[in-house]
């Protein structure tokens, strides 16, 4: 939703509004998950952009969050690959996980 | 490196196969993964031999994560590591975590390429300390 600002060295941020059905339940809090593995930035989620921040590579930690739809999830990456994975992040939360349409069992 | 791959031994057939169709759906084919579970009869229980089999269809050299319900699931499984061959028993962990969220939440670590002792941690933070 918001572009990514790019910079070498500070954290990139970015953010993203849940519009799928179940917001952030099970499914999508691994996809989330994994995305956040393929980066080798450290990547930090909340749903406040004031924090508090979550790791974003941590499943169980990602899946307590259970933000519902319409919650604004912000991202923030410090790291080589940091704009990169902000832009995969959001794309992801804007695709709706990839969920296919009418499945809203989490 | 290949990721960890995940077992799931529980004392029914119908939990160990729906925690692996869990894994399956939910984090895809990334990781080795095999379950087992009931006896040789059909009934309730878990057998050393075939946890033995299932620890070798999940094998992968970076290791596998062990999920068990409850008690002879553990035990069996713990004889089961002691009968494998030496140099791959410190490769296999049990994890303590609740079997089917556990299994999930381990191949989510696992499939990042996380090593073992990574995704036994990652599957019993679940666990209340």
């Amino acid at each position: 939703m918001n572009a990514p600002q790019m910079s070498s060295q500070a954290a990139v941020t970015g953010s993203a509004l849940l519009t799928n059905a179940v917001g952030l339940h099970a499914r999508p809090s691994v996809k989330l998950t994994q995305l956040a593995k393929s980066f080798s930035s450290t990547i930090s989620v909340s749903t406040d952009a004031a924090g508090p921040w979550i790791d974003a590579k941590s499943p169980v930690k990602i899946m307590r969050v259970k933000a519902p739809q319409g919650t604004t999830l912000y991202f923030e990456a410090l790291g080589d690959d940091a704009q990169e994975a902000i832009t995969a992040l959001v794309d992801l939360v804007e695709r709706r996980f990839d969920e296919v349409e009418g499945d809203d069992h989490g | 490196m290949a990721n960890v791959g995940i077992v799931i031994v529980s004392h029914s057939e119908k939990v160990a196969e729906g925690a692996a169709d869990m894994v399956r759906q939910m984090v895809g084919d990334a990781v080795p993964l095999a379950f087992t579970g009931g006896n040789s009869d059909g009934g309730l229980g878990t057998d050393v031999g075939q946890i033995m089999e299932a620890i070798d269809r999940a094998w992968s050299e970076a290791g596998v994560a062990v999920l068990v319900d409850l008690g002879g699931a553990e035990t069996n499984t713990e004889m089961a590591i002691e009968m494998i061959d030496e140099a791959r028993q410190n490769r296999i962990a049990i994890c303590n975590a609740p079997i089917v969220e556990g299994a999930v939440i381990a191949a989510t670590e696992a499939s990042g390429g996380s090593p073992l002792d990574i995704v036994k941690q990652t599957a019993e933070e679940l666990s209340p300390q």
